[in-house]
């Protein structure tokens, strides 16, 4: 029964996934003037039949239905076209600069639940007490706080002020690392290179502070509400009374429990995570797929934004997807 | 038998019904105000909130310097409470020699005008889609529904940043890109509350009366849903300053010229290393905005939405 639900909200899936990529389609469509002129950067070093060559080339020539069709054709297959200004496939450039971005990513999701869970769980149990109030108004804080400024404010202080950590990039220049999956912190692993992971790790922090502070804010705020509720319920009262330890009452019987809403939360938190990585990447010089979107906007190098679009809204359809997926193994009762 | 309205014309009816509802507000908001006292913090926050507001309105009579132009004998002079400082530009100047805090006055147009604007239009479009495919069902709302989800399938900023790198910087095509989004939090907001409201006796006692279904929908059901409307608005104003800030960070925003936030803080980042105020003041403005918004809704919420509150 689970899996023919889970079947079901997998095939539901995929128009969305179609209808993103035609509202992508339609992006370049937004900017006023030909394609093909502004494709060549309104140069006009180019002769008429060029651009019909061109025109052809990109099929701009043909109706715009055939135009889609093309585009979603070409999609599918994984072809997502070709940079103008790298002169590479935008799959290839994307998938280069992936692993940076989900290490990044990552990095910015585990440091959000470590700091956000035991602040949800401490404000819950010790309601109203000075650190409940505090942790409160720091997850305010964290939802009101710009992520570029964040940033900016964290290298003033930890790079530039106490000299603690490095102000961008992934790496050190020193740390001779053997690149094998892109991962840095996994390839250090891989290869024992002490060096590299020291300097791998100490390169993600400011970042993924940045990234995880306003993820960490909500998680913070949804977990501690629904401890709250739990920790009233009948069942929990039953725990207690049949003198099971608080430690066990707290983490086992409620926390299970308020786990559930949390976890939808953590869903559309990725949405965070993947806007803020532009900025995050931005501000620290992060060399992945944010930090490239951000040129690529500059160098008008329409295919590459578009591609990119839509790999960070697929990533943001099947987080949400694994999300509903876990959401029935955590709760039986409620179905997909 | 006949109630008092219905035995009237149709004027003296609205006449009569107008008069109630005026009254009604009239002790709701002295309720509201009432109401207000007595959550400090909001009340706080809806002070600071008044004062961006008259900066930002009355920036040319509050401000000394100008803030285009610079002296660039004075670039990157540090706050005045430093050992360089000097009163006449109290949180120093940035790279041109402009005075930051003219400049952050008056970023605060920028601001907040994007924040009301594209809040204004997205409750606007989603009020009045999500009230006639919630009420209506049917065609509309299915066609809507699913343009809405699609909408969702993009995160917020990303879809910004897409839309703004094909349209261009610049004032109309940042609202555009905020509202086109924007609206689909209040169109899913209004058309949950239109559902479970349709069933309602007071719907069912209004249609048997006659009344029309757009008469039902604007007289009878929205007032008792404009209040979370209201609340989910304050909230988004907040998100859309940021949104804002965020795309002029990046250059997509509001053109360089106009003096915006988060254009400050982006210029400020070159300087970083020997003047850190230049990107510190406009983020610290951007901050304490959101956060008096942010805890402003908040409070609004537990005074007029209290089934909203999520903290125990």
């Amino acid at each position: 029964m689970r899996a023919v639900k889970i079947l079901e909200r997998i095939l539901a899936t995929i128009p969305i996934v179609f209808g993103v990529a035609i509202v992508v389609f339609f992006f370049i469509r937004l900017t006023p003037g030909d394609p093909v002129d502004i494709m060549m950067g309104q140069g006009g070093a180019i002769s008429e039949g060029e651009m019909d060559r061109l025109r052809q080339e990109f099929h701009l020539d043909e109706p715009l239905h055939v135009q889609l069709w093309l585009f979603l054709k070409d999609a599918v297959r994984g072809d997502l076209g070709y940079s103008y200004v790298l002169k590479r496939p935008v799959t290839l450039l994307i998938a280069e600069r992936l692993p940076a971005t989900i290490e990044l990513a990552l990095g910015g999701l585990i440091l959000s639940l470590v700091v956000a869970m035991p602040i949800g769980i401490f404000s819950a149990v010790r309601q109203n007490s000075s650190l409940d109030r505090l942790s409160m108004a720091g997850a305010f804080l964290g939802i009101s706080m710009p992520a570029f400024w964040l940033g900016i404010i964290l290298i003033l202080l930890f790079s530039v002020r106490l000299k603690l950590l490095p102000v961008q990039g992934r790496l050190s220049f020193d740390a001779n690392l053997q690149e094998i999956t892109g991962f840095f912190v996994l390839d250090s692993l891989l290869t024992g290179n002490r060096v590299a992971l020291l300097s791998s790790l100490k390169h993600l922090v400011l970042p993924s502070i940045t990234l995880g502070a306003p993820v960490a804010a909500v998680i913070a705020r949804v977990l501690r509400s629904s401890m709250l509720e739990t920790l009233r319920s009948d069942y929990v009262t039953l725990a207690r009374s049949k003198g099971a330890p608080e430690w066990s009452v707290v983490l086992k019987h409620a926390l299970r429990n308020a786990l559930i809403p949390t976890v939808t939360v953590v869903g559309l938190q990725v949405g965070i995570l993947l806007g803020g990585n532009m900025i995050v990447e931005t501000v620290f010089s992060w060399p992945g797929l944010g930090s490239m979107v951000v040129s690529a906007i500059f160098d008008r190098d329409f295919p590459l934004i578009q591609g990119s679009v839509m790999i960070y809204a697929f990533t943001f359809v099947m987080a949400n997807l694994i999300v509903d997926v876990l959401y029935t193994y955590l709760n039986p009762k409620i179905s997909l | 038998m006949d109630i008092a309205p219905g035995a009237l014309s149709p004027l003296a009816r609205q006449q009569y019904l107008w008069r109630i509802r005026l009254g009604l507000i009239r002790r709701n908001s002295a309720e509201f105000l009432r109401e207000l006292r007595k959550h400090p913090v909001a009340l706080l926050s809806g002070v600071v909130i008044v004062v961006y507001i008259l900066a930002a309105i009355f920036a040319e009579q509050i401000t000394v310097h100008d803030p285009g132009r610079g002296n660039l004998r004075l670039r990157l002079d540090p706050p005045a409470w430093q050992a360089e400082g000097n009163w006449e530009y109290p949180l120093g100047t940035d790279a041109q020699g402009r005075d930051l805090l003219t400049r952050i006055i008056f970023g605060a147009r920028v601001s907040l005008a994007v924040g009301l604007i594209s809040v204004g239009i997205s409750v606007v479009v989603g009020l009045v889609l999500g009230a006639l495919a919630g009420y209506f069902r049917g065609r509309l709302d299915s066609l809507v529904s699913r343009f809405a989800d699609l909408l969702l399938a993009f995160p917020f900023l990303i879809f910004a940043i897409g839309v703004m790198a094909f349209l261009g910087p610049g004032f109309t095509n940042l609202i555009l890109a905020l509202t086109f989004k924007g609206w689909v939090e209040f169109y899913r907001l209004v058309r949950g509350e239109m559902l479970s409201e349709k069933t309602q006796e007071y719907v069912e006692a209004a249609r048997v009366t006659g009344q029309s279904h757009l008469a039902i929908i604007a007289q009878e059901i929205l007032p008792n849903i404009i209040n979370s409307v209201f609340v989910l608005a304050t909230l988004r104003i907040g998100y859309m300053i940021i949104m804002e800030a965020s795309l002029s960070f990046l250059g997509l925003g509001i053109p360089p010229r106009i003096p915006a936030w988060g254009s400050m803080v982006s210029a400020g980042r070159d300087y970083m290393l020997v003047a850190w105020w230049v990107s510190t003041f406009p983020g610290l403005a951007i901050v304490i905005l959101v956060l008096a918004i942010n805890l402003f809704g908040e409070g609004l919420r537990d005074i007029l939405d209290p089934r909203l509150k999520i903290d125990g």
